[in-house]
């Protein structure tokens, strides 16, 4: 335990608590976090000497604390600042290491990180960079890494998500329950966000990585929330889709498409969590687009062989989803499940009033091509890949789809000499 | 004697391991799970999926209440067990000492085994 890669295990797990205390302690993020930057140091040292806490959480906050503490008087003695300023909490300050964290702040501490992390008066992008940051503790040239930009505009942006924040004012009060519920849906969000980053660059990439930190953000978000079905939807949702990540992509990083994936590699213990998380939200019967999509992935999950598919659940939960939820993209999932149940003729019907709204998505052009040359209308099949490739954003989808056209040109090509 | 193995950790922090961190736990551990069950001192053994997706039945109330979540909000958590066939308490503790230094953190409980009933459907445990 007293080993690097262990201490570094130990130290990411605690982070989200510890950091939230220290929060508590000195309202300032930057404070908070050099705190326990700090107090991390001092463990690589002390653990392996003492040998390793028995809570090493508390061990961490409370080191953390003195030494912000410390700091904050050699400070206050070069400059005759009032310490009141950085140290909301100075009586707190001598309370002795035996006085173990007090395990009712957990909940709090962690969600006005969250929350934090999640202010409405940030954008969606300084959101994701912030929670990966502060909470789960990437470093900048990590998260840069991940999101394609270089390092410098990475730390420009979580330096300017930090001064709105600031800026913000937050009170440090728990929110009513109104405005809980809003932050919730948008801690929720970001974190789906952080999960389909990585998803569509899939397993391989540095990017992939975002699929486990985001379902462990989940995880934590379900902890602090346990009898929220949509948070169940939501772990649910993103594990049953990484269980797949090995099958997702061949060598050559061309994506497989579900019902040609070895169903073999995918991940049955994340299958199983994934299962269970639908299985208790169902219960709750307050259905939301997260517990559908999961259900969804649920179907797929569960079923050994691509044949074997409940395509007329799918169906059926594509439309609940399509009421929550109202979105061409849904419709267009809906028609494959269509496709697979009426034929391709209704899927074609289902999808060609979206077509004014979808005129720039790649994926109406391969699924609308795919269904015409179900139908043997190659012409129109052709013209349809033809659009898809046109809007493709990774090689690899355009890559995907000109195999159906060569195989299209192959099949229509004249017969050769045997013939 | 018959003694149950309950192990329990923090399972923030287990479920913090890398991949490679937790593949190479679980095969240190089954080189120990092989080794007793050649020895014939090994019953079943499982690792539990975390407590988020546990349920309890309280049965305080009528009719019993269904509650999201493990029993019990404890800062470690029981994560999995063994079941092991051994001499005395001298032998439980260590075999709990060998999976002790198979597997960081966390805590062993060694508890008596007061009635076994093994799996007795057909093919189970293959």
């Amino acid at each position: 335990m007293t080993d690097l890669a262990w201490m570094e295990a130990a130290m990411i797990a605690a982070r989200p608590q510890a950091l939230g205390a220290l929060l508590r302690y000195f309202r300032d993020l930057d404070t908070a976090e050099e705190a326990f930057q700090d107090a991390c140091l001092r463990a690589l040292t002390a653990w392996p000497k003492n040998g390793p806490p028995r809570d090493p959480t508390a061990w961490l906050i409370l080191v953390g604390r003195n030494a912000a503490l410390d700091g904050a008087r050699r400070r206050a003695r070069q400059a005759p600042l009032p310490a009141e300023e950085i140290l909301s909490d100075l009586d707190d300050a001598e309370t002795p290491l035996a006085d173990r964290l007090d395990d009712s702040h957990y909940r709090d501490d962690v969600l006005r990180l969250l929350f934090m992390c999640c202010h409405p008066d940030l954008p969606a992008t300084q959101q994701i960079a912030l929670a990966l940051r502060i909470v789960s503790g990437l470093s900048v040239k990590e998260i840069a890494r991940a999101f394609l930009v270089s390092e410098a505009a990475m730390e420009q942006r979580i330096t300017r998500a930090k001064a709105r924040i600031a800026d913000a004012d937050i009170p440090f009060e728990p929110p009513g329950t109104v405005e809980r519920a809003e932050r919730l849906a948008a801690v929720a969000a970001m974190i789906y966000l952080v999960f389909n980053e990585g998803y569509s660059a899939g397993a391989g990439s540095p990017r992939g990585e975002l699929c486990g930190e985001a379902i462990r953000l989940a995880r934590l978000l379900l902890r602090l929330f346990p009898t929220e079905p949509e948070i169940m939807g939501l772990v649910a949702l993103m594990l049953l889709n990484h269980a797949r990540a090995a099958a997702r992509f061949d060598q050559t990083g061309e994506a497989i498409l579900l019902e040609d994936q070895d169903r073999g590699l995918w991940d049955g213990k994340l299958i199983a969590e994934g299962l269970a998380l639908v299985d208790k939200a169902m219960r709750h019967r307050r259905p939301g687009p997260y517990q559908v999509q999961a259900a969804i992935a649920a179907l797929h999950a569960r079923a050994s062989e691509a044949r074997d598919t409940d395509w007329a659940g799918i169906d059926a939960l594509y439309a609940a989803l399509e009421r929550l939820q109202p979105s061409p993209v849904v419709t267009l999932n809906r028609a494959v499940a269509v496709g697979k149940l009426r034929g391709p003729e209704a899927a074609l019907a289902m999808i060609e009033p979206l077509a004014p709204r979808l005129a720039g998505y790649f994926h109406f052009f391969g699924a609308k091509g795919a269904f015409l040359l179900q139908l043997g209308r190659k012409d129109e099949a052709r013209e349809a890949f033809d659009r898809a490739i046109a809007l493709a954003q990774r090689p690899a989808e355009a890559a995907h789809i000109r195999r159906h056209l060569d195989r299209l040109l192959r099949e229509s090509a004249p017969p050769s000499g045997e013939g | 004697m018959r003694y149950a193995i309950l192990c329990y950790h923090d399972e923030d922090v287990v479920w913090s391991w890398s991949k490679e961190q937790d593949q190479a736990v679980m095969s240190r551990l089954n080189t120990i799970r092989e080794r007793l069950t050649k020895a014939g001192k090994l019953g079943p053994s499982l690792r539990l999926l975390p407590t988020t997706s546990a349920t309890t039945l309280r049965k305080s109330e009528e009719p019993p209440l269904v509650i999201d979540g493990p029993f019990a909000e404890t800062k470690e958590q029981l994560l999995g067990f063994y079941i092991i066939d051994v001499a005395d308490l001298d032998e439980a503790l260590a075999v709990a000492r060998e999976l002790a230094a198979a597997n960081p953190g966390g805590a062993y409980e060694i508890r008596p085994v007061a009635v076994y009933n093994p799996d007795e459907r057909s093919g189970a445990g293959s």
